[in-house]
């Protein structure tokens, strides 16, 4: 029942700055949808709208079946998760975990009983008596979660929570989430969720759904599978994968039906089904291909670019190389075995894209015009 | 002292004899320190010489007064406190403390109530003219008392108000005190507002989260407000001069100076003895608060 939808949303600040450009968003019943996207790209202000502590300046916002658009917050049956936490100083965790049912009237025996319910669920009940600052940085953030999750809200919203933790206690906690989220999924009482984060990894791994966000504007919304291997634009493309995807100007041209990408006075003919899957007349493009797709060839091999080795990273299992092929930067990551140990900087290397993973986006509008 | 341990090796089983050199610079820093401590306390003594007098002087009779330099009295007395208890007025001395604390209470829960609330609007809202009218209350900040004295005071004649309290009420109970509505804005603007938008969130009305977040938050602030008040109110002396007439309704402040008034050779000593328990309640409250004051005017030391 809880779905949520954003229509043709948008945010004027009172400056008369423009954050958010009419964006369209349906979040289903029960789903994790995540917004990423780089510092600044509105992820904030657009949860910040359905929480309805910053108001809307055009289009509409549903929850359920209700046009949420001027209600206040604490009527729109959202819970929120902030980064700082914003746990109450002056409360026990215990108060701070019952302050918005007590609002709520709710009797002092259920409140007692859900947080009971949730304190064990998160394994807080021994810091009931403590004020937050008594708590460690991991400790509050779980006092914080049971702070939204004792309401039962239909939607969750989340703002960078695990920004301010150690890497460790961030994929615990990670995992901790997604496992509350299964949870609630099983017990019959789905919770729908939206996550905002920009750090890719806590995207693909905790995500039903990605929201791809860039300067207000929606990029791609689609399940982490998908944009990772169809990225809709070249933002996209870059914005998911480590390392980025390797992004070059090119000049596309055909040779006998079979398409011709030539990078600086550096030309390689692409087969392996490309020209199926190409939706474009010859001319600018932009090649997007990933490191991990790029396999390291001798020098003028066909089909390689001819560069020269710029630096090598040794990450254990695999090797980063990073070379210059003529002004352009390109990555390849080799796995350790594969690697030829006698390469060294300097060197002359071919790369050669695996032609069935070569994105191909207009060099104009970025949009992907490769997708079969 | 900091530079003595750090010179003395402090080690249990150490008990190499020191250095010509150490001791050497031991005693250097116990003479810096000496003359460093013996001068502060010189200038503090200085500064609070009167009011040691004050209480010295207070036992003393009438006749000694001028006659020994000393603070210390010869002989010392309690009269001038029995006299300057009973007043030469029908009332003791006790009634014009009540009527102090008349003034006092009313007006400091008024200060903190209404500066609480226009502050929080200028700290936490937008409405039109908001800069306007928060640069309009700074500015009174910056008008001097005397010139709004007389239209003030032509204004609560036409009401009616004289010789009643409400003149010295009413306009701190509506934040006519611009300073302390300045100095909260300052303190919350240092506090984050995301408890605040945490707590709409959990379905507070603006009043609640006023009253069960914010207030608490500014608990540091408002004492020293409360403290202020008391104090600058206790110490008036024009506002009542200016609204209360009869002298059943004086405050302390008054009183004071009517003893001066009715008496043709001055007793010096009830005056005094009387100065002492006008300056009690105000010490008390600040000693006993002081904590709070202190942390309260050093805004912003809110820890998150
Ligand atoms: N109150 C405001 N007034 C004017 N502009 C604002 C206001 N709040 C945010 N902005 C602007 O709106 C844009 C989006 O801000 P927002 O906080 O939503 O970004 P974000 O995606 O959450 O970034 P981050 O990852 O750094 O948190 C930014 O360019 C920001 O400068
Ligand atoms: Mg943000």
């Amino acid at each position: 029942m809880a779905q949520l939808q954003l229509r043709s949303v948008e945010k004027t600040y009172g400056n008369g700055f423009k954050a958010v450009h009419g964006i369209n968003l349906d979040v289903k019943e029960g789903e994790f949808m995540v917004l990423v996207g780089p510092s600044g790209c509105a992820k904030s202000t657009t949860l910040r709208m359905i929480a309805g502590l910053e108001t809307i300046t055009g289009g509409e916002i549903r929850i359920g079946d209700q046009v949420v658009n001027d209600l206040v917050p604490g009527k729109r049956g959202i819970a929120m998760v902030f980064q700082n936490y914003a746990l109450y100083p002056h409360m026990k965790v215990r108060r701070n975990l019952s302050f918005g049912l007590k609002l709520k009237r709710i009797p002092k025996d259920k409140i007692e009983e859900a947080t009971q319910e949730v304190s064990s669920i998160l394994e807080i009940e021994q810091l009931l008596e403590r004020l937050p600052k008594q708590l460690s940085g991991g400790q509050a953030q779980r006092v914080a979660l049971g702070r939204a999750l004792i309401k039962h809200p239909e939607v969750f919203l989340f703002d960078e929570p695990l920004s301010n933790l150690d890497a460790k206690l961030r994929a615990s906690m990670r995992v901790r989430i997604t496992d509350l989220h299964k949870r609630l999924r099983n017990e019959g009482r789905p919770a729908t969720v939206v996550y905002v984060t920009h750090d890719q990894v806590e995207a693909m791994t905790m995500g039903d759904r990605i929201c791809v966000m860039k300067d207000g504007h929606i990029m791609q919304v689609d399940d982490p599978a998908t944009l990772y291997e169809r990225p809709a634009n070249d933002f996209v493309a870059g914005f998911i994968g480590m390392p980025e995807m390797n992004l070059v100007p090119c000049a596309l041209s055909r040779n006998g039906g079979l398409p011709v990408l030539s990078a600086g006075s550096q030309q390689i003919t692409v087969g392996d089904g490309l020209a199926d899957r190409l939706k474009a007349e010859d001319g600018k493009v932009t090649l997007g291909i990933r490191p991990q797709h790029l396999s390291v060839v001798p020098a003028g091999t066909d089909g390689a670019f001819n560069g020269t080795i710029t630096n090598l990273e040794f990450m254990g299992h695999e090797v980063n190389l990073h070379a210059d092929v003529d002004g352009a930067a390109f990555v390849a990551v080799v796995p350790s075995e594969d690697f030829d140990n006698n390469l060294k900087r300097g060197d002359k290397v071919g790369l050669r894209p695996d032609g069935r993973r070569i994105h191909i986006f207009d060099a104009a509008s970025g949009a992907n015009i490769s997708l079969s | 002292m900091a530079m003595l341990s750090d010179i003395s090796p402090k080690g249990r089983g150490d008990r190499r004899p020191p250095t010509q050199i150490e001791l050497k610079l031991r005693r250097k820093a116990r003479v810096s320190a000496t003359i460093r401590y013996g001068l502060l306390t010189l200038i503090g003594l200085l500064m609070v010489y009167p009011l040691i007098w004050l209480i010295g002087a207070s036992f003393k009779t009438n006749a000694e007064m001028f006659t020994s330099p000393s603070f210390w009295p010869n002989e010392p007395t309690v009269q001038g406190y029995i006299d300057g208890w009973k007043t030469s007025t029908p009332y003791t001395f006790g009634k014009f403390f009540l009527n102090s604390l008349w003034i006092i209470i009313p007006k400091v829960i008024g200060t903190a109530i209404s500066c609480t609330l226009v502050a929080y609007g200028f700290a936490r809202f937008e409405f039109p003219f908001k800069k306007f009218l928060f640069a309009s209350v700074i500015a009174t900040l910056l008008l001097p008392n005397v010139v709004t004295r007389i239209p003030q005071y032509l204004l609560f004649r036409d009401i009616g108000w004289l010789d009643s309290f409400l003149p010295l009420w009413v306009p701190s109970a509506m934040a006519g005190d611009a300073f302390f509505v300045f100095m909260i804005v300052q303190f919350l603007r240092a506090i984050p507002r995301d408890m605040e938008e945490a707590a709409r969130v959990d379905g507070a009305t603006t009043l609640q989260t006023l009253v069960y977040i914010v207030v608490p938050m500014l608990t540091p602030a408002l004492i020293s407000v409360c403290l202020f008040q008391f104090m600058w109110t206790m110490n008036d002396f024009l506002g009542p001069l200016i609204y209360v007439s009869s002298v059943e309704k004086y405050p302390v402040s008054l009183a004071l100076k009517l003893s001066i008034d009715t008496t043709e050779a001055f007793a010096w000593n009830q005056i005094l003895a009387m100065s002492v328990l006008a300056l009690a309640p105000s010490l008390t409250v600040f000693f006993l608060a002081q904590k709070y004051f202190i942390e309260g005017i050093s805004a912003g030391g809110v820890k998150g």
